[in-house]
């Protein structure tokens, strides 16, 4: 069958339980209640300190089949995901399913683990390095579940991903389970990401590599969800957790790019008191940054808050009183950390709060403008960030499809041509994040809007802005660089992407060799 | 047609660069290109059309090329294909000098 996008997707795929098409960007309404958490209790004698992993395992006790759930705060200087895993094939455990938010090269030795059978499903927002590579080439024999930051909290909370048990990496604990990421040897500053994991899973196991006096303050995930803590030696590598500092790119391209995004944010008229603003840390997203400082400052704006992983740039603007608030799921460096610790009007929340579509009402939905890279987009402004030009996973939506359903204004800041690749395809290989929340593809040879907003096209062309059509942008492109040829994939399914809202958006397939 | 006598290296390893290195073949081999590329599936056909094509131009034949690519465009790729030629010993035509 055909979704919303034309993006064929088999009505039955082998492991995966029920597949709904995607129907279009908020088409789908949720008639469910949410899914009710285990009721606990403890007596006021028992002692939640554990030795060690596999105490906890025997003491759960953890079986096969089990869904194991981790947060990925730590990025690339996690310990915790292969200690634990370690711990599961050590006790000859199998059939594990890891519902980590983000896989890292660190995460290599997961690959081990499902060729041993100890793992055999993956549930994901983002995955980079050899797990990627390796499910690209078939590594599981059901597909990897890929999902948005926003969509995870929403499967966690329906009932739809069903944690046994939830391992939380933590910077800081108590002994009676109070735990933050502001402290400690391995401090990463919000643990947004696992909220919803503390809050539904069955069990709850804080892992920690420092203990802290009770209570333990601040608390990002309190003692009345966390049934063990354990303290082990080390829980991850403090320079592969955050960086130092955060910097603007000096590309020309990039900074020229990032200079035309800001004039298109400025032509919006959105730069105004209660500006809200989301972008990423990376090129020229936080380049973008700059320049819509310097309009703040120039115009003395007021925002009213920043939103998603914050950098010592928006911590920056935020005590230099160019935003009221940050609210942060995630810290990029020391400076988001030491803020997120000393600053009342430095927000930590969920995940769900963050952009899971089925609640009340994210924050994402309160953004005026956001700011989002694509390795491809279509001439429909549907976008990919999964797979790269060589059709291997590189990646994932994270909060890119969350941030652009819920931001009035959603910008795509791109290089027209990455080295010799075009960055505008006729089909995006695969579909991330629908063209219906894309607004404007900003690139170094001009800017191109999506049909369905001809409001801020006039506003565009009024500000005298480089204005093409999307198809005129991509022949532009293809003059230059020639057309490229269709990567070639195989049949077999190894991802299903997963929209916000838990429907299909689209499937990635296996890569040769 | 003609050969080249010594082996020679054109282009850097930068991303949007080609480094072309040719070499003398054995006599009847004729053109024979190795190509690597981070491009390889969307225009690796193209890039061997490119270069086959600037040798062929300059007349020149049993030579050993080998392009490894970093998403150099087709005027850079015949530049240091011509590059390479001129500097393994290949006369080039009058109208590319």
């Amino acid at each position: 069958m055909k979704n919303a996008i034309g993006r064929e997707i088999p009505e039955k795929i082998s492991g995966i339980a029920e597949i709904k098409p995607f129907a279009g960007a908020f088409a789908t309404v949720p008639e469910m209640r949410r899914q009710a958490p285990k009721v606990k209790r403890i007596k006021p004698t028992d002692n939640k300190l554990v030795d060690n992993l596999v105490e906890v395992f025997k003491k759960i006790p953890v079986t096969d089949g089990m869904t194991l759930s981790f947060h990925h705060h730590f990025r690339n200087g996690d310990g915790v995901v292969n200690m634990v895993l370690a711990t599961a094939a050590q006790l000859g455990l199998k059939n594990l399913t890891v519902a980590l938010s983000s896989v890292f090269p660190v995460h290599a030795p997961i690959i081990e683990h499902v060729k041993n059978g100890v793992v055999t499903g993956l549930d994901t927002n983002y995955m980079s390095g050899p797990v990627a590579q390796a499910v690209s080439r078939g590594l599981f024999n059901k597909p990897v579940v890929l999902r948005t930051h926003g969509g995870r909290g929403r499967a966690i909370e329906c009932g739809q991903l069903k944690i046994d048990v939830a391992f939380i990496a933590a910077p800081a604990a108590d002994a009676y389970g109070n735990l933050n990421g502001v402290e400690g040897p391995a401090a990463c500053g919000s643990l947004g990401y696992a909220f919803p994991d503390a809050q539904y899973a069955d069990h709850v196991v804080a892992v920690t590599d420092y203990l802290g006096e009770y209570p333990l303050s601040p608390i990002s995930i309190p003692q009345t969800r966390v049934d063990y803590v354990v303290k082990v030696e080390c829980v991850g590598d403090p320079k592969g957790i955050v960086s130092g500092t955060t910097r603007i790119t000096k590309d020309p391209v990039g900074l020229k790019i990032a200079e035309t995004a800001a004039k298109v944010i400025q032509a919006t008229g959105l730069i105004k008191n209660g500006f809200a603003f989301q972008t990423g840390a990376g090129g020229a997203s936080l380049a973008t940054a700059a320049f819509v400082r310097k309009m703040m400052e120039k115009d003395n704006v007021v925002g009213s808050f920043a939103l998603g992983g914050i950098t010592g740039y928006m911590v920056d603007m935020l005590e230099k009183g160019l935003f009221k608030k940050l609210i942060d799921v995630q810290g990029f460096d020391l400076e988001a950390i030491r803020s997120l610790a000393t600053n009342p009007n430095h927000l930590e929340v969920g995940a769900d709060f963050y952009a899971s579509p089925f609640n009340a009402g994210c924050a994402v939905n309160q953004l005026d403008v956001v700011i989002l890279g694509a390795t491809e987009m279509d001439t429909d402004f549907n976008v990919n960030v999964v797979t790269g030009s060589d059709g291997v996973i590189m990646g994932g939506s994270g909060g890119h499809a969350d941030a652009a359903a819920g931001a009035k204004v959603t910008i795509i800041v791109a290089n027209l041509l990455r080295g010799r690749l075009p960055i505008i395809v006729d089909k995006v290989l695969t579909a991330t994040t629908p063209g219906e929340t894309i607004d404007v593809l900003v690139t170094e040879r001009g800017v191109a809007v999506n049909p369905r907003r001809t409001d801020l096209k006039e506003k565009f062309l009024a500000a005298g802005l480089p204005i093409k059509d999307i198809q005129e942008l991509k022949e532009l492109a293809e003059k230059i660089a020639g057309v490229p040829k269709e990567v070639k994939t195989g049949d077999n399914i190894v991802a299903v992407v997963e929209y916000r809202d838990g429907t299909i958006i689209d499937v990635v397939r296996q890569v040769e060799g | 047609m003609t050969s080249i006598t010594k082996t020679a290296q054109a282009g850097t390893l930068e991303s949007s660069d080609v480094m072309i290195t040719v070499a003398p073949g054995t006599q009847g081999s004729g053109i024979v290109i190795e190509l690597e590329s981070i491009v390889l599936a969307q225009y690796g056909e193209e890039i061997k059309a490119v270069v086959e094509k600037t040798v062929k131009t300059q007349e020149v034949t049993d030579i050993y090329i080998k392009a490894a690519d970093r998403g150099a465009l087709d005027c850079t790729i015949c530049a240091r294909t011509l590059t390479a030629l001129s500097r393994a010993g290949a006369v080039l035509k009058e109208e590319m000098l």
